[in-house]
């Protein structure tokens, strides 16, 4: 409503189109279907990279909130590496991994896998000392009580870390798609700004929203209901 | 022969500055088989620390704890440790399935794991609650499972450390007389922690009563009758 009554009244220009028109815009793209098709390749790369990142992040994090040596034989890289924006590393994507999917894929498996680290290993160290106390006064050894002390008390930071992640993801996918891509719909947005189509970019912005919310929901709901009794809170 | 055996035990903590504090100095008690023994002192006096060094989770500085005539080493199953707060219990699981965790790590039976522990959470007043989770239930409840976790996995002893502090005035005297019932139920030996003169009396069989630190020692143990006259003196001599 806000966005309608402002693009008619306040600043009535061919660079803010109202809801009304993206919104035809946006069913001509679908019926046609050039908007799935940048949707599926961008949703495609984000869920390819992030679950690698995640299959890989989880381990790592596990075994440096456990061990100390894992920690201090891994930690400078992962503290050095996360401050290199993966937005800054498209281009050295692109020249190791060439145009194609897998630049995109490694890149989002970069930005995945250190917030996931962070977050397992912050909560492994978060455990209780009284979980682990009591699993060994219950008898439970060193291998048991990581797999069922450490790693269950854990997953509600993983999934947290993971959400974290996926909220980046987008970012990054769009990033790497605005470079080099043929498909996607950070190229949608890239077209949308080549050929001054206002409207197309704003399809693209609205679709990057509606996507991001619904897998955001859908991670929610996943939690809910296969994991809801690790995180009460949620 | 007793039980275990304290022997002339010290621990010595260094703070961050550097500098030695020593919590518990020439601690001397035995606990006989099938004692309810109540450890009784001030706060900070090293009541903790004298269950964690027999639980096995810190080793004395100097001297030596010895149970059934061998050292203890490390944690272990025949001392189960029911803790104050309820952050040792397993969020994940429901109570019945915390209460198995013994038995279920040293591969038990799915079937007579469950038995044991629908057993032991009757025992323990629990019964239709066993599927509930920790968060689910009330700070009663969840000491409740702690007590029922520890017997289900049949340990020699039950430590327990100020396990009713954090209750309120009614739900404490409610558990201590659970606890007196469980304890006449079963005969298990008891290691019992408290500041409070009142539990101790009305709990323990035995008391050792500690001094504040530093260097905290027992300064000698009261039998169930003593306990009462002294108890009653200590309450009057506070009043004068």
């Amino acid at each position: 409503m806000i966005w309608q009554l402002a693009s008619l009244y306040l600043v009535s220009s061919v660079l803010f189109p109202p809801p009304t028109i993206v919104f035809r815009k946006g069913w001509l793209l679908v019926r046609n279907g050039v908007l799935l098709e940048h949707l599926a390749a961008s949703l495609q790369r984000i869920l390819a990279g992030f679950v690698a990142g995640s299959l890989l992040g989880i381990p790592i994090g596990l075994a440096m909130g456990s061990f100390r040596s894992a920690r201090k034989l891994l930690e400078p890289y992962t503290e050095f590496l996360r401050f290199i924006p993966s937005v800054a590393m498209i281009t050295v994507a692109v020249i190791w991994f060439g145009i194609g999917e897998a630049s995109k894929i490694f890149l989002i498996i970069y930005t995945t896998i250190f917030i996931v680290i962070l977050n397992t290993a912050a909560g492994v160290s978060a455990i209780a000392p009284n979980k682990i106390r009591a699993a060994q006064s219950l008898g439970a050894t060193r291998g048991q009580i990581f797999v069922h002390v450490a790693m269950p008390a854990t997953v509600p930071y993983i999934l947290t870390g993971m959400r974290l992640a996926m909220g980046n993801s987008f970012t990054t996918i769009v990033a790497a798609e605005l470079i080099a891509a043929n498909d996607g719909l950070g190229k949608m947005l890239w077209d949308g700004r080549l050929f001054m189509l206002v409207d197309e970019i704003f399809v693209s912005l609205v679709t990057l929203g509606l996507l991001g919310f619904v897998v955001d929901r859908l991670f929610r709901w996943s939690i809910y209901t296969f994991a809801g009794k690790y995180s009460p809170a949620t | 022969m007793p039980l275990v055996s304290f022997l002339d035990v010290q621990k010595t903590y260094r703070s961050l500055q550097g500098v030695d504090y020593p919590a518990v100095e020439h601690f001397n008690v035995e606990i006989e088989p099938g004692e309810f023994f109540c450890l009784l002192g001030p706060s900070g006096c090293g009541k903790t620390t004298v269950l964690k060094m027999l639980a096995g989770f810190e080793a004395p500085t100097a001297g030596q704890i010895l149970m059934d005539g061998r050292p203890v080493t490390g944690a272990s199953r025949d001392r189960g440790v029911v803790f104050q707060g309820d952050d040792s219990l397993y969020g994940w699981l429901t109570a019945v399935e915390n209460v198995e965790f013994g038995p279920r790590m040293r591969h038990v039976g799915k079937a007579e794991r469950r038995e044991r522990a629908m057993r032991d959470l009757e025992l323990v007043g629990l019964k239709g609650q066993e599927q509930k989770y920790p968060a689910e239930l009330s700070g009663g409840m969840k000491q409740r499972i702690q007590i029922a976790r520890v017997l289900a996995n049949e340990p020699k002893m039950l430590l327990m450390d100020e396990p009713f502090a954090a209750l309120d005035a009614q739900t404490r005297s409610l558990m201590q007389m659970e606890l007196a019932r469980i304890w006449q139920a079963t005969r298990t030996t008891v290691l019992f922690i408290t500041h409070d003169i009142d539990e101790a009396v009305t709990l323990g069989k035995r008391i050792g009563v500690m001094r504040a630190g530093p260097r905290s020692q027992v300064k000698g143990s009261l039998d169930e009758d003593s306990a009462r006259t002294e108890a009653t003196r200590w309450d009057s001599s506070a009043c004068s």
